[in-house]
């Protein structure tokens, strides 16, 4: 194995720039399973479904795809809302999360998906925009603008939910309900609806995500799958509940994969996240930089 | 040598400190009142004592046995129970079925030969006689009323047949009456031969169960003594201000 | 019902079930209810892990898998008769739950769940770069076109599945009434509790991994008998993961009763479906089954039942 200066730094590189997209398809669930305790597995579902969103309108009217996400995160927030709804009047009331709660959302993730093959099939989609295909470099480093626009766009986002949960009255309190429902309640907030703006946005970064997912690679129904390993181990990785946390497990997964990809070859890559996070769970379950 | 050995125990979350250095002897057959405002960490140190949590600093020997390192179930079966503060009963098992689980797998694994079934349910029947829920057997938890569910959780610990015993607000929202029958039938098992360290915000009950009193305040213990030495203190005095 | 007499009493109806199939003189009456009877294994052990104990677990579909490239890799190294197959399957999967078990089980259950998944998906990948059984063109798997004294093989796979039916009931309905269906129960409703009177959680949720990954792979292991072409996307397939979550859930998780009904009812539904319409709006109808069940009848069927009959006591 030749280990070539160059194809080290572009893995190197290839890894951050995945690890950036990866952020924004864990963000979301850095604060349903992070903050919420909500184990959210259909959160991939919905980010396909953003996918599907971004291609039909970039088919039908060619708009940008990252335009159209964000056109989509109302929708998106609305559809997570109502959601968290079906769930709390379900299952957080009853107090019959674990096993009720896991099932509904496999339930989602199995439906959205089969809906989706019955719509679309199986073909792989894709979209058009003018940063997919050229590429910048840097010397010897290669930066394709349709991995480099998703990981800018990515960061923007956390940027964004940092500012909004550290700055904001309701995003003070959405990170304050993980700890202290009582006191909320005190300050005339009610948690149920602090916990459904939250998931809501949840949902929301998904529309976001979905549009970087098909800029990054072709789409169809059962990639969601892949992703489902990749966000947990993420999560658990960077440790639940901290969104900067995230952003370093992301780096790191994504650093993880690209080299497993160049060095050992891309059929290995759907085992490296899920291998990760079975590894993460075994010997360091609260995370490197876990609470 | 005392039964319950707690030495220098300390427990935090993160940056906040549950417990400080805790110092703790309880001798055989004592009846120990614990007391402190909420949140000065008595239910922290159960869950120490009972393994639920793990301790960072510290020592708890159980009847002269270093007993850090084991899980929850062994320090059972070693004959350390405790009820929960918050009653957690086994919602789909029926009211004597709650009782029946302490008996299948911390006495029966204690005993050879293992009590057989009809042996078992006399022991169900009698737990539920006294705490008075004999005609409740055949329920479900979520049938009982708040009161019945604390007798069930104090029961359950009971059916473990423990050497020491830990009540963890046994108490709250009983009346009077409901009260006094409690701490006689604690002191019945105390005088039976059960250590036991009650935890309680009644201070009736407390005063009139403990041999000695015991104080937590934001973690530290701060008095431990004769109950009405203990409750003269101005350290406690301050520490219980308006309440 | 002693747990003897009940085995004899479904052996029975085992029997009968399979000389009323061969009254029929149809092939496919066999080639159906081998899919049927494999359902009810998969969900009964399912529910094992799942409804007794409250540990979901998604990866089912990788302890089937395995069993069934247990056989494959056997099939190339040095052909064994089928209820050998069965043991190994059942010994290769039960080791591996055991082993995940252990693992995860001292984690919280949403993360068990989450690591099924990631098995799965693990060992799925590992099988696709693995050559020797095929990797992801598949095992051809040549099956004898009959047997002696049984005649067509199909019936003889199909008499296997249902000697399997008989072992899955008779074990989950004597775990429900013994001592460990207690503790099983106890750690569904309150492991801390559990623990606080005595329950050796741990060593239990093992035992309930062990033993649902172990059946599972003897449902598997004459999989590729029976379908004579082996994928990775075929034995890995999404359909066993919903399956053996809808099925208990559907029929109810308390009790033995419930994954036969779901799978019984189930199985037989996507069979009429997947011949009259197509196998994706059949498993569209299970997973809005099991959205709709989760959520309105969280008891399954065995729940309703339960319920109306508690009513009319009333």
């Amino acid at each position: 194995m030749g280990l070539s200066f160059d194809l080290l730094i572009n893995a190197v590189v290839a890894g951050i720039l995945l690890g950036g997209f990866y952020t924004a398809v864990t963000i979301g669930v850095s604060i349903s399973f992070g903050i919420l305790d909500i184990v959210n597995i259909a959160h991939p579902a919905f980010i396909i479904l953003g996918s599907y969103i971004a291609y039909i309108v970039n088919q039908t009217f060619g708009i940008d795809p990252i335009l159209t996400s964000i056109v989509m995160m109302p929708v998106f927030y609305l559809l997570g809302a109502g959601v968290y709804q079906i769930y709390y009047e379900a299952f957080e009331k009853r107090g019959q999360e674990s096993l009720r709660g896991l099932s509904f959302f496999f339930g989602l993730l199995f439906v959205t998906e089969v809906i989706l093959i019955l719509v679309f099939g199986v073909d792989y989609r894709y979209v058009e925009a003018w940063y997919i295909g050229p590429s910048w470099h840097l010397g010897v480093i290669d930066l394709p603008l349709r991995m480099l626009v998703p990981c800018l766009v990515a960061l923007a986002l956390f940027g964004a939910l940092q500012l909004f949960l550290s700055q904001t009255f309701i995003g003070r309190a959405i990170s304050a309900v993980a700890q202290d429902q009582l006191a909320l309640r005190l300050m005339a907030a009610s948690p149920t609806r602090i916990k459904r703006i939250a998931f809501g946005i949840s949902i929301a970064t998904t529309a976001v995500a979905g549009a970087l997912l098909i800029i990054i690679q072709p789409v169809e129904p059962s990639v969601g799958r892949e992703y489902i390993g990749r966000v947990f181990a993420i999560c658990v990785l960077g440790g639940l509940g901290s969104l900067p946390g995230t952003v370093i497990g992301a780096m790191l997964l994504g650093i993880v994969e690209s080299f497993t990809s160049t060095f050992y070859g891309p059929s290995w890559a759907p085992a490296v996240a899920f291998g990760v996070l079975l590894l993460t769970l075994a010997f360091r379950p609260a995370g490197l930089l876990g609470r | 040598m005392p039964l319950l050995e707690v030495t220098r125990l300390s427990k935090r979350f993160g940056g906040f400190v549950a417990l400080d250095e805790i110092n703790l002897a309880v001798a055989e057959g004592e009846r120990v009142g614990l007391i402190g405002p909420n949140g000065s960490g008595k239910s922290t140190l159960v869950n120490c004592i009972c393994g639920t949590l793990v301790n960072e600093t510290g020592m708890v020997r159980f009847a002269g046995e270093k007993i850090d390192g084991l899980l929850t179930h062994e320090r059972t079966r070693r004959g350390l129970a405790r009820s929960f503060q918050l009653p957690r009963p086994f919602a789909t098992l029926t009211v004597a079925d709650n009782l029946r689980v302490p008996l299948l797998y911390t006495v029966n694994a204690r005993r050879s030969p293992a009590l057989k079934p009809f042996e078992l349910d006399a022991r169900c029947a009698e737990l539920l006689t006294l705490v008075g829920l004999s005609a409740k057997g055949a329920k479900l938890p979520r049938d009982l009323t708040q009161v019945e569910m604390r007798k069930l959780e104090l029961a359950r610990a009971m059916a473990a047949e423990p050497k020491l015993l830990i009540a963890d607000e046994a108490m709250a929202g009983l009346s009077q009456s409901e009260v006094d029958d409690i701490v006689g039938l604690l002191i019945r098992l105390n005088e039976g031969g059960i250590t036991i360290i009650l935890i309680e915000h009644i201070m009736r009950a407390v005063m009139r169960f403990s041999q000695r009193l015991v104080v937590l305040v934001s973690g530290r213990k701060i008095a431990d003594g004769q109950p009405d030495q203990v409750i003269r203190d101005p350290a406690v005095e301050r520490a219980y201000l308006g309440q | 019902m002693q747990n003897g007499m009940f085995l004899l009493v479904s052996a029975v109806v085992a029997v009968a079930v399979f000389f009323g199939a061969r009254l029929v003189n149809n092939d496919y009456v066999f080639f159906a209810g081998y899919t049927v009877l494999q359902f009810i294994v998969l969900a009964t052990a399912w529910n094992i892990l799942g409804g007794y104990t409250g540990y979901v677990n998604f990866g089912s579909a990788a302890f089937f898998a395995m069993g069934a490239y247990a056989t494959v890799f056997f099939h190339k190294l040095h052909p064994l008769p089928i209820p050998v197959l069965i043991l190994i399957g059942g010994v290769v999967s039960g080791v591996v739950g055991l082993g995940m078990g252990y693992l995860t089980l001292r984690l919280r259950g949403a993360f068990f769940a989450i690591a099924t998944l990631a098995l799965a998906v693990v060992l799925a990948t590992f099988v696709v770069n693995w050559d020797y059984v095929g990797g992801s063109r598949g095992a051809y798997i040549i099956r004898p076109n009959e047997i002696a004294p049984i005649g067509p093989y199909i019936q003889y796979l199909f008499l296997l599945m249902l000697s399997l039916v008989v072992l899955a009931l008779a074990c989950a309905r004597g775990i429900e009434r013994s001592q460990l269906g207690y503790g099983f129960a106890t750690i569904r409703d309150d492991e801390l509790a559990a623990e606080a009177s005595g329950v050796p959680t741990l060593r239990l949720k093992l035992v309930a991994t062990t033993l649902s990954g172990a059946l599972m792979g003897m449902a598997g292991a004459p999989f590729p008998y029976y379908i004579g072409y082996l994928q990775p996307s075929s034995a890995f397939g999404l359909e066993y993961a919903v399956n053996s979550i809808a099925m208990p859930m559907i029929g109810g998780t308390t009790s033995w009763v419930g994954p036969l009904i779901g799978a019984v009812l189930l199985g037989s539904l996507q069979q009429i479906a997947t011949v009259t319409i197509s196998s994706a709006v059949n498993l569209l109808i299970v997973g809005l089954l099991l959205v709709g069940f989760v959520i309105i009848a969280p008891n399954g069927i065995v729940g309703l039942v339960q319920d109306r009959l508690r009513r009319r006591e009333k």
